[in-house]
């Protein structure tokens, strides 16, 4: 990105937060896996807060449709201890008790399918609204952030919060939260009913039930830890492919295909290793629980048997089939929740993650100077709503006072220090003074700082020491998106995004009529291009406009700009792959595009920046020459050899 | 596009082979464990002999530990039969991928690209090993159990036989109406992620025009459809499970009620106590393999689209491909464009190259300039078999492009494109994509070449400077450097600079083209520039138009005869006069 051209006399130690990447690639960059700790369930379960009647309404139907399960179970004893048995011994037996029971118990388990619809169905909608809400405050964070941020993160990286991270939520909000509530209900209650048929037997599936969670938790906690390393390895070979696909005409150049195809070979084994070890332990969990479980029953059966043999506990032959019935109840549930263990770890790993992108600092803004329209009346400026072409800094002072400056442009740079990293000073003590209208321009070779000068006007970056004022206000005390959106950008490395073209120069100003996109584009000398596209205008850009040259979308880009029609411009390199001559046609246009407004340049070719007010040479952060191109060529020093050079022929 | 991926499954057959076998075995002791259970109740504990339960009681838990073992090795073939099915599918995508011609990659966008590898392949992941296991155990399972029930009592078990087609229908209602809504859902997916890229990459544009709540304005849209049809489609789901418990539930007061009938009425003789409640674990048994039929049937459905998905891509004919008897070895340099024309593609309406001949020789020096959109980079691009010419020949040392091993031809065409990437790694690292053997003094010897080797030595670390993706961590005149070094060190025979001295300063660049001229005089070096000055000494300039070449020849001859080159050169040394005479 040219934006951040100029970082490099800091040829960076990474910044922590990266790991190394490469042959010996670390782990992620979501740093080291951890244990999922309680905050981000709490925090998660707040999200959920949000819908109290819903969850309480949820709650319900889980209750009902619980009871009309165990209820079920119970049912067993009672028909056969109380009907079969009875009417067995009975010469004459009356059905009619029995088709009452019945009927009840069919009533019971309608209101219980119901609810379970019912709970399923309100779930459903809780969980995707949660989804899409942390969706949307996930990308609105985002858009909060600092460059910094996007510098030490890969695109890929980010991207997987979106998709694979939203995804495991998905799974758990929609499915293992409510099931694992109904699992506990159901265990609850099955509980009560056992305690009521039987306490001995009770005790013993009680103690059955625990050895089987003390064998079975180990694996569980093996196949969460792998699970959540698989995570981690599938945003690895995210961010590889993501590389590789964007690089791919090189990588073709190049006949890099098999190399690219061997490094990819390693990612995809660990990926595979990983979900390997995680899908084994989580497969054999149910196995492992179920096969428990049926052993258990036997042993009921057995134990049981021996029990009503025995006549002590007065187990009846209908007390040991609900029982049955019941510990199987009790079982099914336990292994459900174990699980659900793994999605359960997988989402909470995800959450972290994406709260680990909500988390991170906004940039700050401590502006509460602000971009108002303005009208002048009695020689006075005054705060209007429409439209006026005149523009003011609205300034409230402590003293509850409100001041107006009109907006005219004037940018000062008051000895501005300037490092990307802590001491290691990439400007130093750099002042500019640009007069409204001026035209400024900077030269010198790569890496001297030109960029970074810029990025520092619109705040991408803080300086660390001097001042800045605009229109003789401390730019620290203006609102950024009122600073930025005073000032027009127009980097080397056009974006543009999905969309028509038209579409593309509205993004400048959105509420620019067709009308001005197009003038704007004729401005910009793009017109020309555009009408010659299949749709004209209206061509539907995908990809970040791969179909145009380079060139055709810094045209784009300058129209973009000067829809917006902002007092101050940076052009940043942004005729650099213009050729010369469409360039000295275009250059009318961007003349007209200049004029009454201060303007930054920045460009290698010297005949770009030769009709500027004022020219100032940097060499590795400092400004060592400054003054017209005329003056510069009488003074024979840097600008002049730069000037000659670019003739020079042998 | 079932045949097409199970060609992906090579090295794993035998875990997925032995996975069916170790669920069906597993089943079928689960199928026995409620008859002996039945047993133990009728004869053993109704009957109160207590040898009887202690045998069956055995029984049972061998057959219990013997369902567990198969049950765990069942699970563990799964994993590794999924697991390894996913990789070699990763595998064969990105494969395919590093064999399409950039006309495939364009189809498909490069977002589109990376969600089938990842999210697309996670997909059918989950459902194959659904297949292989669930799928295999619950018809398995429904067979079994049915037999048994039948074996139990027949006229009981018809209550079976009337519930399933009910269950079978609802779901198959279920399925039929998702299934569209699921694949639109994923179509959304694309969109979500190609917003978000597209963001992440423009973050300074988005920044600059303070667009963040535009931005936000466009993802919640996509966000919204995504919530809408996923709500949609998970609350036909929410059928399945009433829908599930409706059938068991009828079942079990069904059986109840004619159970108890049957016993009553028959005094026991014609069914036993243990006999109904041993039909109640086959109900359960039965209903629940028909849920899990139908949910595998969601898996399968949510991951059709994905399979498709992936599909297209593994189906997709790279049309660019070496022929069967490739020339191995590139004579020379020289190059030669014969009637060639352009168009990227069929539906393009216009050609970009039309009609152009060409002839360069070995060792010559060949600039190019040419308006914006000219259609110089794609004159180029054709060189190393980028594309294919629509129509006409290109021959690279007299030898049609076509007829080249693909990797011999690139090998000896170095390209240094205009959009620069590097990769994520160290210096050395990405130097050494042009010789992975080349020794450190060759490397420091092509940096000097493309004087990188200066700045290189600044660095702290050197050579070993870690270059961020996308190499944002140096500037883009230092970039252009480093591709120019890394260029260089394929030792090409024909080497393109596709206006890759751009941020370069005219100082740099100027020596840049020195030493191309004193290090390496046998190379064809073709450059596209913007500055005249890039081009004035080069041994044939070419001056395209509208994918032309307008006018052809050295900078004395066009300044004469040339009216565009004379105008770029007036615009470029505009002011410039003073000093130019000094020369």
């Amino acid at each position: 990105m040219a934006a951040r051209n100029e970082k490099t006399t800091s040829a960076p130690a990474r910044p922590a937060a990266m790991p190394a990447r490469g042959p010996g690639r670390g782990p992620r960059a979501f740093g080291p896996i951890q244990k999922p700790d309680k905050a981000v369930t709490l925090r998660l379960l707040r999200y959920m807060g949000a819908y109290k009647p819903q969850l309480a309404l949820v709650v319900l139907c889980i209750l009902l449709s619980a009871v009309a399960g165990v209820a079920g179970s119970m049912f067993l004893q009672v028909l056969i201890d109380d009907y079969i048995a009875p009417l067995l011994k009975e010469t004459n037996p009356a059905f009619s008790g029995l088709l009452q029971a019945i009927f009840l118990m069919a009533g019971i388990y309608l209101v219980g399918i119901l609810a379970s619809w019912a709970y399923n169905w309100i779930m459903v909608g809780v969980a995707q609204k949660v989804l899409k809400q942390i969706r949307d405050s996930m990308f609105s964070h985002m858009q909060t952030l600092p460059i910094r941020y996007f510098d030490t993160h890969t695109h890929g990286e980010i991207m997987s919060h979106y998709t694979n991270d939203t995804d495991t939520l998905r799974q758990m909000l929609a499915q293992s939260v409510p099931q694992t509530f109904s699992s506990l209900v159901t265990i609850v209650t099955v509980f009560c009913a056992m305690l009521y048929t039987n306490l001995i037997m009770t005790a013993f599936v009680v103690l059955t039930v625990v050895l089987m969670l003390l064998s079975t938790g180990k694996i569980g906690g093996n196949s969460a830890r792998f699970f959540v390393k698989q995570q981690s390895s599938l945003g690895d070979v995210n961010g590889y492919i993501e590389e590789m696909i964007n690089g791919q005409k090189v990588v073709k150049v190049f006949c890099h295909e098999e190399a690219a195809k061997r490094d990819f070979d390693k990612l995809n084994q660990e990926l595979c290793d990983n979900a390997t070890n995680a899908n084994r332990f989580a497969n054999i969990l149910g196995p492992i629980m179920n096969n428990l479980g049926h052993l258990q029953y036997a042993l009921i059966a057995v134990v049981g048997g021996a029990l009503a043999l025995s006549g002590f506990s007065g187990l009846t032959l209908g007390g040991i089939a609900a029982f049955l019935q019941l510990s199987r109840s009790f079982t099914m549930p336990v292994s459900q929740i174990s699980q659900q263990v793994n999605s359960v770890v997988m989402a909470l790993a995800g959450a972290a993650r994406i709260f680990k992108l909500m988390d991170e600092s906004s940039e700050e803004d401590h502006g509460y100077v602000t971009l108002v329209n303005a009208r002048i009346e009695n020689g006075e400026l005054v705060e209007t709503k429409e439209h006026t072409g005149i523009w003011a800094w609205k300034h409230p002072h402590q003293d509850g006072s409100i001041t107006y400056t009109r907006l005219t442009g004037d940018v000062q740079l008051d000895s501005v220090d300037f490092g990307y990293e802590e001491n290691k000073l990439v400007l130093h003590e750099v002042s500019i003074h640009a007069n409204p209208g001026q035209k400024v321009a900077f030269v010198g070779a790569t890496g001297a700082g030109k960029t970074t000068i810029t990025n520092l006007i619109n705040r991408f970056y803080d300086i660390d020491d001097g001042k800045i004022r605009y229109d003789g206000i401390n730019i620290n005390k203006i609102r950024k998106s009122d600073l930025r959106r005073s000032l027009g950008v127009v980097l080397q490395d056009v974006n543009l995004f999905t969309g028509t073209v038209m579409e593309n120069i509205r993004y400048g100003r959105l509420d620019a009529t067709d009308e001005e996109c197009i003038a704007a584009a004729k401005q910009a000398n793009a017109h020309d291009f555009i009408t010659r596209l299949p749709q004209g205008y209206d061509t539907l850009l995908s990809g970040d406009g791969s179909g145009l040259s380079q060139g055709q979308r810094q045209l784009l880009s300058i129209a973009r700009a000067a829809v917006a029609d902002p007092p101050v411009m940076i052009l940043d390199e942004a005729t650099s792959s213009i050729d010369t001559r469409t360039e000295s046609i275009v250059q009318k246009g961007m003349d007209a595009l200049m004029q009454g407004r201060t303007v930054f340049v920045i460009a290698h070719r010297l005949s770009t920046v030769q009709n500027s007010d004022v020219i100032l040479v940097l060499e590795l952060g400092h400004i060592i020459e400054r003054g017209s191109h005329e003056e510069l060529i009488a003074q024979k020093g840097k600008y002049y050899q730069l000037y000659t050079g670019a003739f020079e022929l042998e | 596009m079932v045949k097409r991926l199970s060609r992906c499954i090579r090295e794993y057959k035998r875990d997925a082979v032995l996975t069916p076998i170790c669920v069906s075995m597993e089943v079928v002791m689960e199928v026995v464990i409620p008859l002996l259970m039945a047993n133990l109740i009728d004869f053993g504990i109704e009957k109160g002999s207590m040898t009887y339960i202690l045998q069956m009681g055995a029984a049972l838990a061998g057959a219990c530990i013997l369902s567990l073992i198969f049950g765990v090795l069942a699970g563990r073939y799964a994993a590794s039969a999924s697991a390894g099915f996913a990789k070699n599918l990763r595998q064969d995508l990105y494969y395919a991928v590093q064999d399409f011609s950039f006309t495939n990659i364009d189809k498909f966008s490069s977002s589109s690209l990376v969600t089938r590898m990842t999210t697309d392949v996670t997909n059918v992941q989950n459902a194959y090993q659904m297949i292989i296991r669930i799928a295999v155990r619950c018809p398995v399972m429904l067979v079994f159990s049915m037999i048994m029930a039948f074996s139990v009592n027949p006229e009981l078990s018809l209550i079976f036989l009337g519930a399933a087609p009910i269950l079978a229908g609802g779901l198959f209602w279920i399925m039929r109406h998702a299934h569209p809504v699921f694949e639109r859902v994923f179509h959304t997916y694309d969109k979500l992620n190609n917003v978000v890229q597209e963001n992440l990459r423009g973050i300074r544009v988005v920044k600059s025009f303070v667009r963040e709540e535009h931005e936000e304005e466009k993802f919640q849209k996509v966000s919204g459809s995504i919530f809408q049809d996923f709500v949609k489609a998970e609350r036909l789901l929410a059928f399945n499970m009433p829908l599930m418990q409706f059938c068991m539930y009828g079942c079990t007061l069904l059986l109840s009620w004619l159970g108890a009938q049957l016993i009553v009425s028959s005094h026991g003789s014609a069914m036993s106590t243990g006999q109904l409640m041993s039909l109640f674990s086959y109900a359960v048994q039965i209903l629940s393999s028909l849920m899990m039929i139908s949910m595998v049937f969601v898996m399968i459905t949510m991951s059709r689209a994905s399979a498709e998905r992936i599909t297209e891509v593994l189906d997709e004919k790279s049309d660019l491909v070496s022929p069967p008897q490739a020339v191995e070895k590139v004579r020379d340099g020289s190059i030669d464009f014969e009637n060639v024309s352009f168009r990227y593609s069929r539906k393009a309406q216009r050609d970009c190259l039309s009609n152009i001949n060409l002839h360069i020789q070995s060792g010559q020096t060949v600039g190019i300039l040419g308006g914006t959109g000219s259609s110089k980079s794609t004159l180029v691009q054709l060189i190393p078999r980028l594309y294919d010419a629509t129509q006409g020949s290109v021959r690279v040392g007299g030898v049609d492009v076509k007829e080249y091993d693909l990797e011999v031809l690139r090998d000896s065409v170095a390209m240094v494109l205009q959009k620069n990437e590097l990769f994520s790694g160290t210096i050395k690292e990405n130097l050494r994509w042009g010789d992975p053997n080349a020794s450190d003094a060759e490397l420091e010897r092509v940096c000097r070449l493309a004087q990188a080797d200066d700045f290189i030595q600044g660095f702290p670390e050197g050579y070993d400077t870690y270059i961020e993706q996308g190499g944002t961590n140096v500037s883009g005149g230092q970039k252009q450097r480093l591709c120019i070094a890394r260029a260089l060190l394929k030792k090409p025979k024909i080497l393109i600079l596709d206006d890759s001295t751009s941020a370069v300063d005219t100082r740099t660049d100027a020596l840049i083209r020195k030493a191309f001229r004193e290090e390496i005089p046998d190379t064809t070096k073709l450059i596209i520039a913007q500055r005249i000055s890039s081009v004035q000494d080069a041994d044939l300039i070419l001056v395209m138009d509208n994918g032309k070449i307008r006018d052809l020849g050295t900078h004395q001859e066009l300044m004469e005869n040339s009216p565009i080159y004379r105008e770029v050169y007036f615009s470029q040394t505009k002011g410039g006069e003073e000093n130019g005479s000094q020369k």
